[in-house]
């Protein structure tokens, strides 16, 4: 007889590759690979009724930011362009230590938190700066994030230039360290030069 | 000198028995980075650009937010107006607390607080009804915001 015996045949992996080109494809349309960026904010908690009010702010700590429904930026009842707020807000932020009198700059006080008295000594002035942003209804949204982010920018741009002084390092650098000093450090900057940036309750500015 | 021997010579055909191998690598990477979307969208955002950005980490923590004009095959039912979608549906402010009450039963407790809530924004849109979801996201106690905003690239001191 000829048939003798009879071998497995291979199966044909010929098509396997357009099998996986296939999944490979739908894959491809299907993913999203834009990563999520944005700003952090934390809100303020809600207002409880039971809860005094806290203590009003002196107004020369305050560096206040409106914008009007046209768009229109009044800072420190100044016109200005959004791109000048980051320098504006940095010399208020930065304030003059050396010069406390000076109304237009915003008080200091001695803290004696244990991160700044370890790395800045006890006597070291902290401004008590606040920043406060207020917006009408009809602001547009990009002017908003435009101010969030100048404002941000300033307050690392002075993070980075105290740490620079006083470190040799960015705060940047410092914050995404691996060691636990470097991380220390960061901390204490954050408490000295802490971002305060309030957001009034809505209300209706016009114009 | 009989080393040349043959006068023409062949050149031997490329080998494809890897490239399903090649393939296949691809196609996990892919399988492993995609993230499925889960919504479909109903409005149009153009994010706004911002320099001093944050990663958004943890995507599995993120509830999305989304504000802006109606696709353009639904203004004729809902206008052309910004208007807010929350999961799959348009929503008013009032409907938020809802909403962030959802969010946070679908989250394991302990993670409840790592929560962030991403507004993903239109950038013609005007403040007042941002103002609105801020105002009801407080009273819901979902504080920690993330105003979706792509990096900027170039050096220019442009917005």
């Amino acid at each position: 007889m000829a048939r003798s015996k009879r071998e497995i045949q291979e199966i044909n992996a010929g098509s396997m590759a357009d099998i996986a080109f296939l999944l490979l494809i739908f894959f491809l349309v299907t993913t999203t690979m834009d990563v999520d960026t944005g700003l952090m904010r934390v809100l303020p908690p809600p207002i409880l009724e039971d809860v005094p009010p806290p203590p009003p702010v002196k107004m020369r700590n305050v560096f206040v930011v409106l914008a009007n429904a046209q768009d229109y930026l009044l800072v420190e009842d100044e016109y200005m362009q959004v791109e000048d707020l980051k320098d504006a807000a940095k010399e208020f932020i930065i304030g003059k230590p050396n010069n406390p009198a000076d109304e237009r700059f915003p008080e200091f006080k001695i803290s004696q938190d244990p991160l700044i008295v370890k790395y800045f000594g006890p006597n070291y002035p902290i401004s008590k700066q606040i920043i406060s942003l207020q917006n009408d209804r009809g602001t547009s949204y990009e002017l908003y994030i435009a101010i969030q982010d100048q404002l941000a920018a300033a307050y690392s741009e002075v993070r980075n230039e105290v740490a620079m002084n006083k470190f040799g390092k960015k705060y940047d650098e410092l914050k995404d360290s691996k060691s636990e000093v470097d991380n220390e450090k960061a901390k204490a900057i954050r408490a000295l030069i802490p971002q305060r940036i309030s957001e009034a309750e809505p209300k209706e500015i016009g114009g | 000198m009989k080393i040349r021997k043959k006068g023409k010579k062949e050149v031997p055909p490329v080998s494809t028995a890897s490239l399903p191998d090649i393939v296949f690598m691809l196609l996990f990477f892919f399988m492993v980075t995609t993230v499925m979307r889960e919504t479909s969208l109903k409005v149009t955002h153009v994010i706004p650009k911002a320099r001093e950005v944050a990663k958004l980490e943890r995507k599995s923590l993120v509830a999305y937010i989304h504000i802006g004009p109606p696709l353009k095959p639904l203004q004729a039912i809902y206008g052309t107006e910004p208007r807010i979608q929350l999961d799959d549906a348009f929503a008013l402010p009032s409907d938020i607390p809802t909403f962030v009450e959802s969010v946070k039963s679908q989250t394991n407790e302990a993670e409840v607080p790592l929560l962030t809530y991403s507004l993903k924004v239109d950038v013609k849109t005007k403040m007042g009804i941002v103002v609105d979801v801020k105002q009801e996201l407080r009273k819901a106690n979902a504080l920690k915001i993330n105003y979706s905003t792509s990096k900027i690239v170039d050096k220019s001191k442009s917005l």
